[in-house]
């Protein structure tokens, strides 16, 4: 499915200074039994936001207004766990852009830039400047350059560089996604088959 | 050029390298269950296109169904319409679908090796993590998710870039009621959960060589519990016996041709690894979990390490001991426990209810424990009768549910309440994995089997016989 093309993002950002937030607390299983894609940001971060009662835990982020924005920051390890693209969509769909880490679960990562929310992965050091900078100042804001490959905290000026390869690169900023590639190549891969016994 | 047992395999099926960026990789069977699969369907309707290869397709019905009276309707009306498109799917697809009350049916990780779809030298995928599993037969196998099952459904190809190569050797012997389960939560609890993120494994040495298929499997499930995306292990004569002979397995002239590819898979002796570890077999206890992830794991009779003793952040373990309501220092052993789960893909397998009959056999059920018993497919639920398993877990006082996930991820009713302490054979300990609120302590099914009896946290060592190795 296609999405919006990505080129330079500038928010203020939400704050989930936690180490392996896996995809459970993203998105509960319960919530995967959709047949379409809608309605999972409501879900994102279920059981960390709600109460079993469905009133909000007031001193989860999510819930706090004085944090907002396109941009997730999250600690090391973030998406661990399940296969599961409801928790990139869930995270798309509550509306950010992009989730900032010091290291992402490799599933996650991909499903991420196959739905169209970009993964930043930056140093431990920089991650912390980052949470130290929104603790300063919620409504501080992050710029993403996808082009350039940069994040920088505006407020300090403080920047880092990014890693993404140039194939998933190209896709972001022009919003195609992976399916429209294979089926240009359908030729070759019919070929390839042809001669890959089951 | 030396290559690894992963170069081989992956080397193989790629039909395109993209100049910096991914390998356009072609996929030999995939695998369909109803959660992952509906948006990817939904997709393929929109572009007005139709599944490429079929025959290289199966489905079945697993995370969110029942496991009693599976002959009723499906009562969750969200999970009874899951079910529902995944058919309606299949059948126009024209791809077999082993719904409920099929012979055939199961989880899906349980029910591929058993239907010989899983072959050594095979790539596979699967909308779920813990497609891992099919590792065991040294095939390259890995979870996706649902817009790559959709690209898979339509071009029977993903686009990757080539995972690192890790391999991990375990040399020497097993001690006693040291099983599978407790090598891989050894594993994860020396690499932590993030330890072989952008790796993909290979398990090698006496103690995979020594192990049955089923612990096989058990182990190349747990990969992606330490971050990697899979794991392997070269196929020897233990995996053709296995495989020799069902549905889907080459017969004839194509076996005699697959056996010399087969033949090929391994690791040749310069093949150099991005990273290789080593373990001793001895330094293995019977393990078990008291965090909330699988990497917070030690020996069962070990103390819960102290905050300051922990890689990583403090603030994220003591989240996670208060969500367990652990402190530190605790004793694991003589913990009260509520729950009982044995089942899963990681340990639905005959071998394990075979595991767990061992203890229980002549015991009864601890009254302050429910035990939920859930065979990972109709094939292992008929050898659990067929072998008189039956009949012991019967005489302890448990009984036996239908196939399925079940409170594995609690998709499905088999939700263990807020609080509550299961002893799970399951693969995570996340918070609320097994329902909200959940506390989950992943063990092997000998671990589970002692904490069943007695009711608490138990070393199996202790109610084992001599004999039993």
């Amino acid at each position: 499915m296609a999405y919006d093309k990505f080129n330079i993002l500038t928010s203020s950002a939400v704050p989930l200074p936690i180490e392996n937030v896996d995809t459970d607390q993203i998105i509960p299983a319960r919530f995967l039994k959709a047949t379409e894609r809608k309605g999972f940001g409501d879900n994102l971060f279920r059981d960390w936001r709600y109460n079993a009662d469905g009133s909000p835990k007031e001193h989860f982020v999510l819930n706090n207004p004085i944090f907002s924005g396109k941009i997730l920051v999250g600690g090391k390890n973030f998406g661990s766990g399940s296969s599961r693209e409801h928790a990139a969509w869930a995270v798309y769909d509550y509306g950010f852009r992009c989730v900032v880490s010091s290291f992402f679960a490799d599933i996650f990562r991909g499903n991420c830039l196959n739905v169209g929310v970009l993964p930043v992965q930056v140093s431990p050091g920089f991650l912390d400047k980052i949470f130290t900078a929104i603790e300063a100042d919620p409504k501080t804001e992050l710029k993403i350059d996808l082009s350039e490959q940069t994040i920088t905290i505006l407020a300090t000026g403080e920047s880092e560089s990014f890693e993404i390869n140039g194939y998933k690169k190209q896709n972001m900023l022009n919003g195609f996604d992976d399916i429209d590639y294979l089926l240009n190549i359908k030729k070759d891969i019919e070929v390839f088959a042809e001669n890959t016994p089951l | 050029m030396s290559k690894t047992l992963f170069d081989k395999v992956w080397d193989s099926h790629v039909v395109k390298h993209i100049e910096n960026g991914p390998d356009v990789l072609f996929i030999d069977r995939h695998l369909v269950h109803e959660v992952t699969s509906p948006v990817a369907f939904l997709g393929l309707k929109n572009r007005g296109i139709k599944v490429l290869y079929p025959e290289r397709t199966f489905a079945t019905a697993d995370h969110n169904t029942p496991t009693r009276n599976q002959h009723l309707p499906v009562q969750d009306p969200l999970s009874a319409n899951q079910l529902k498109a995944l058919e309606e799917n299949a059948a126009a697809h024209n791809i077999p679908y082993w719904g409920l009350g099929h012979e055939k049916n199961g989880i899906v990780h349980v029910i591929g090796p058993e239907n010989g779809i899983t072959a050594p030298g095979a790539t596979i995928v699967c909308g779920d993590s813990h497609t891992s599993t099919h590792g065991a037969f040294g095939a390259i196998a890995f979870g996706i998710g649902t817009s790559e099952v959709e690209m898979v459904l339509s071009t029977q190809c993903i686009m990757q870039p080539k995972p690192k190569k890790m391999r991990i050797n375990i040399n020497g012997s097993l001690s006693k009621a040291v099983t599978p389960k407790d090598v891989a939560l050894f594993i994860i609890s020396k690499l932590t959960t993030s330890g072989a993120t952008g790796y993909f494994v290979e398990y090698a040495g006496d103690v995979f060589k020594n192990m049955s298929m089923e612990g096989r499997m058990t182990v190349c499930n747990l990969s992606i519990e330490m971050g990697a995306r899979g794991g392997m292990i070269a196929p020897d004569e233990k995996t053709f016996e296995y495989i020799k002979g069902r549905e889907y397995t080459p017969k004839g002239a194509d076996w005699d041709n697959a056996m010399i590819y087969w033949k090929t898979l391994y690791s040749d002796s310069d093949a150099v690894f991005d990273k290789e570890l080593t373990f001793e077999a001895s330094e293995i206890e019977p393990m078990i979990t008291y965090g909330t992830n699988p990497g917070m794991g030690m020996g069962i009779k070990n103390d819960i390490p102290l905050a300051e003793a922990v890689e990583g952040g403090v603030a994220t373990y003591k989240k996670s001991l208060e969500y367990m309501a652990f402190h530190e220092g605790d004793a694991m052993i003589g913990k009260p426990i509520d729950f009982v789960f044995l089942g899963s893909c990681t340990n639905g397998r005959i071998e394990d209810f075979r595991a767990f009959a061992s203890i229980i056999k002549g015991r009864k059920k601890a009254e302050n424990v429910t035990a939920w018993l859930v065979p990972g497919s109709h094939r292992v639920e008929e050898a659990i009768k067929e072998e008189g398993i039956l009949d012991i877990l019967h005489e302890a006082g448990f009984e036996l549910r239908e196939p399925g996930c079940s409170a594995c991820l609690a998709m499905n009713d088999d939700k263990i309440p807020a609080g509550k302490y299961a002893v799970s054979t399951s693969n995570r300990n996340f918070e609320g994995r097994q329902g909200p609120g959940a506390r989950t302590l992943l063990a092997s099914p000998l671990v589970a089997a002692a904490a069943a009896v007695t009711g608490k946290v138990t070393d199996p060592r202790e109610l084992m016989e001599e004999a039993y190795a």
